[in-house]
């Protein structure tokens, strides 16, 4: 039995993930989490060189990395997730348009503000029957935001009618198609998904002010500090302004900036910002959508497609790895273990055929650090997000396999064990020589099936900030809503990864099943 | 060791749920001789053989088969015993039970690769030699389905020699066969019974019984009620139910 890799992997991955915060190395760099999935004008991939990102938060990290002498690595992550990968250590630092919000300034340390944002309501350009924010609330209107934002939290204060979205881009597509009634994201989004479009106009002054600012880890004082310095000194040599003029977001709203950095950060982010009225149809910007839409040309995105792939086929097949292996013990446990192993078994298959996958990621990827640091074990349980994928799926098709194995091998008569006996082999020599081989060609067909099953449940792991196919299509589509045509590529790139499964299996059940008719 | 082969089945009982099939049966077979059980369908001739093989545990009573003893109770010794008892007997089935997914050869060498650990060239020989005696040296890479009736029997017997046992359990070996079939399989019997094999085969073949048997033993309801060489109790059976089986058999 190949057990003995399985229970090598665990140790071994616990190993392999250091927490992020908590060694006291300054040399290594520092990791910055942000969604660059549509994240202009804040981070984006470069159109030009898909390994590199673009945005002003791009540049501003890398001011704050020449300020703080120490470079800042940015990693890919969710943004509805950064609250809770800061939590489990995942990274050093989140920017990536970060509300100061009373929720998460109890979770997260926050630094000074490094930009004051304001929301905008942008609606068709043939609207007529509203003019402002409570107008569309009283015609009924269907406003689309970004989930998790202060956009979404001021329509839930207001009671409006609210569609919220995972990404900043496709509100906008759904408002042109009529799906929605209006928009309502913070004026930088505006500026770079809604202004250009001449079918999208903004609908009355911006309002609601508040204040981007980076987030740590709670126990991280020492590089806040740091970062809170770094910032007070962009701010005075005019680097932080020269930046947000580039992107052309900078307005009369950031001197506010000035007066805050006179004071201490916790006042500061205490001190409501005030709403100026702004003339944002001085700022020049070009029409994101189209520009990266124009860029996304076949050989711009099918390497990166192509990377994704390769993570897919990695986790599946390691995933597949564990949960045959997992599955076999399983189903042996459940044929020939005494009763109370085989009730375990039994449990064990109905718990994880029971709960969703999604569920069972989170708890493994988030649950298992909380278990950990209550149980004392400090941060021994924080698997990286590989691990956790692989852990999680292989417990889960555990379950699945282990039933067709139980079912494959119980298929095979009773009179073989007979002969079998009857030769003087002992029972698991008869398991081995006789049995699997002829349970094998009943179960290759349905655990092909799982096999090509989980090639897409891995694109759930994307949740966890592990970039596969499906997270790579839905990065870029996002950015250049091609939808068809990314799609059909990503689709050909599965097929391309399934088909020859399909045949594999088909030939190993007739080069194994040559005794049978 | 010619006294191993005494098998003694003394007072052995076994039920399935409320029906009794071998109730307080008696019976000894010498070695080398060659023991026809015949009888009723469901007077518990096959569950005798397989309780003698250790493959169905029985109620009450006592199997002993040369040292090695059989007992209701589920201990390692009588595990022990039936695996050893299983060396010394092989078992031979109504259907076959070769192993479909290997070749005729390799259903032979099997065995004797991995209990006996035969090398693998050295059990490839010994399952060559053994086809070449039951006549299917040139069957041997068909696959089991690929093989009639009678030639997949001679293979299961040539797998069970493959384990040089003193004796073998043949269970209704024949039944499954036509006619025709029927011929080649029993006269490997008779050709193993020359080499002083101890036979004990439940058949209702009532012509092989007279011609190769040195006994015939007849089972009804789970007990033995005539026993003796074939001309006495085929032509001048004492019990009035083996003369009435023996009708309906033989017309």
């Amino acid at each position: 039995m190949k057990v003995w890799f399985v229970l090598l992997l665990i140790p071994l991955a616990v190993a392999g993930c250091g927490r992020a915060g908590d060694d006291g190395n300054t040399e290594r760099p520092l990791l910055w989490a942000a969604d660059a999935e549509g994240g202009l004008p804040y981070i984006c991939r470069d159109e030009n060189d898909p390994d590199r990102f673009v945005g002003f938060e791009v540049e501003l990290a890398a001011a704050l990395s020449q300020e703080l002498g120490r470079p800042i690595e940015p990693k890919q992550y969710e943004f509805q997730s950064l609250g809770a990968g800061s939590q489990r250590g995942d990274f050093d630092l989140a920017m990536n348009g970060l509300e100061v919000t009373p929720d998460r300034r109890k979770t997260l340390r926050l630094t000074r503000p490094y930009y004051v944002y304001t929301l905008q309501l942008v609606a068709r350009a043939d609207e007529t029957r509203f003019r402002s924010l409570d107008e569309c609330k009283a015609v009924g209107g269907v406003v689309g935001t970004l989930e998790d934002t202060a956009a979404q939290r001021l329509l839930d204060r207001m009671q409006v009618k609210e569609s919220p979205y995972g990404n900043q881009t496709e509100p906008y597509k759904d408002l042109e198609l009529g799906r929605l009634d209006a928009v309502l994201l913070d004026l930088p989004i505006a500026m770079y998904y809604a202004k250009p479009n001449e079918n999208l106009k903004f609908v009355g002054q911006s309002l609601d002010p508040g204040y981007y600012a980076i987030g740590l880890a709670k126990d991280n004082a020492a590089l806040a500090g740091q970062l809170d310095a770094a910032l007070e000194r962009l701010l005075e040599n005019g680097q932080l302004r020269r930046i947000y003029e580039k992107w052309g977001i900078w307005n009369r709203s950031q001197e506010q900036l000035f007066k805050l950095y006179q004071m201490p950060v916790e006042k500061a982010l205490d001190t409501p910002p005030v709403l100026i009225a702004e003339d944002s149809a001085a700022a020049d910007v070009r029409d994101a959508v189209a520009a990266s839409s124009e860029a996304q040309t076949f050989s711009y995105y099918f390497p990166l497609l192509l990377q994704g792939a390769g993570v897919t086929v990695a986790l599946t097949f390691a995933s597949m790895f564990v949960a045959m292996v997992l599955g076999m013990v399983i189903a042996t446990a459940r044929l020939y273990g005494p009763r109370p192993v085989q009730g375990a078994a039994i449990l064990y298959v109905e718990f994880f055929r029971g709960i969703p996958v999604l569920l069972l990621l989170f708890t493994v990827y988030y649950g298992l650090p909380e278990i950990a640091k209550t149980c004392g074990l400090g941060a021994s349980l924080n698997l990286p997000a590989w691990a956790a994928a692989i852990i999680t799926f292989g417990l889960d098709y555990a379950a699945y396999e282990s039933e067709i194995y139980r079912a494959g091998i119980a298929s095979i008569p009773k009179g073989q064990w007979e002969a079998a006996a009857s030769l003087g082999m002992s029972r698991p020599m008869t398991f081995r020589l006789i049995i699997l081989p002829q349970a094998i060609r009943v179960i290759l067909p349905p655990s092909t099936n799982d096999f090509v099953a989980l090639f897409k449940d891995t694109s759930l792991v994307s949740i966890i900030a592990v970039v596969e196919l499906t997270k790579q299509y839905q990065m870029l589509t996002k950015s250049s809503l091609r939808y068809l045509e990314i799609g059909l590529v990503t689709a050909a790139l599965y097929l391309v990864m399934s088909v020859p499964l399909g045949y594999l299996s088909r030939y190993l059940e007739k080069r194994w099943g040559k005794g049978h008719a | 060791m010619p006294d191993d082969l005494h098998i003694g089945v003394s007072n052995v009982t076994k039920r399935f749920a409320a029906r009794t099939v071998l109730d307080g049966l008696n019976l000894n077979v010498e070695p080398r001789q060659t023991v026809a059980v015949i009888g009723p369908s469901g007077s518990g001739k096959s569950t005798l053989l397989r309780c003698i093989n250790g493959l169905t545990a029985f109620d009450a009573g006592e199997i002993c088969v040369g040292p090695h003893v059989l007992r209701p109770k589920h201990t390692p010794e009588v595990a022990a015993a039936a695996r050893s008892i299983r060396q010394l007997f092989g078992m031979i089935f109504q259907d076959f039970q070769l192993f479909p997914h290997l070749t005729a050869v390799q259903n032979v060498a099997e065995a004797p690769r991995h209990v006996l650990k035969l090398g693998n060239t050295a059990a490839r020989q010994r399952a060559m030699a053994l086809l070449e005696r039951v006549g299917l040296a040139d069957h041997a890479d068909a696959f089991p389905r690929e093989l009639s009736g009678g030639q997949k029997q001679r293979v299961a017997i040539a797998r069970a020699m493959a384990m040089e046992p003193r004796g073998l359990l043949c269970d209704e070996i024949t039944s499954a066969l036509d006619p025709e079939l029927k011929t080649e399989v029993l006269s490997v019997l008779e050709d193993l019974k020359r080499d002083g094999m101890t036979l004990l085969v439940v058949t209702h073949e009532i012509g092989f019984a007279r011609r190769a048997a040195d006994r015939i033993v007849v089972l009804c309801g789970g007990r033995v009620i005539e026993d003796g060489p074939p001309s006495q109790v085929l032509d001048e059976p004492k019990e009035a139910r083996t003369q009435q089986f023996l009708r309906q058999v033989l017309s």
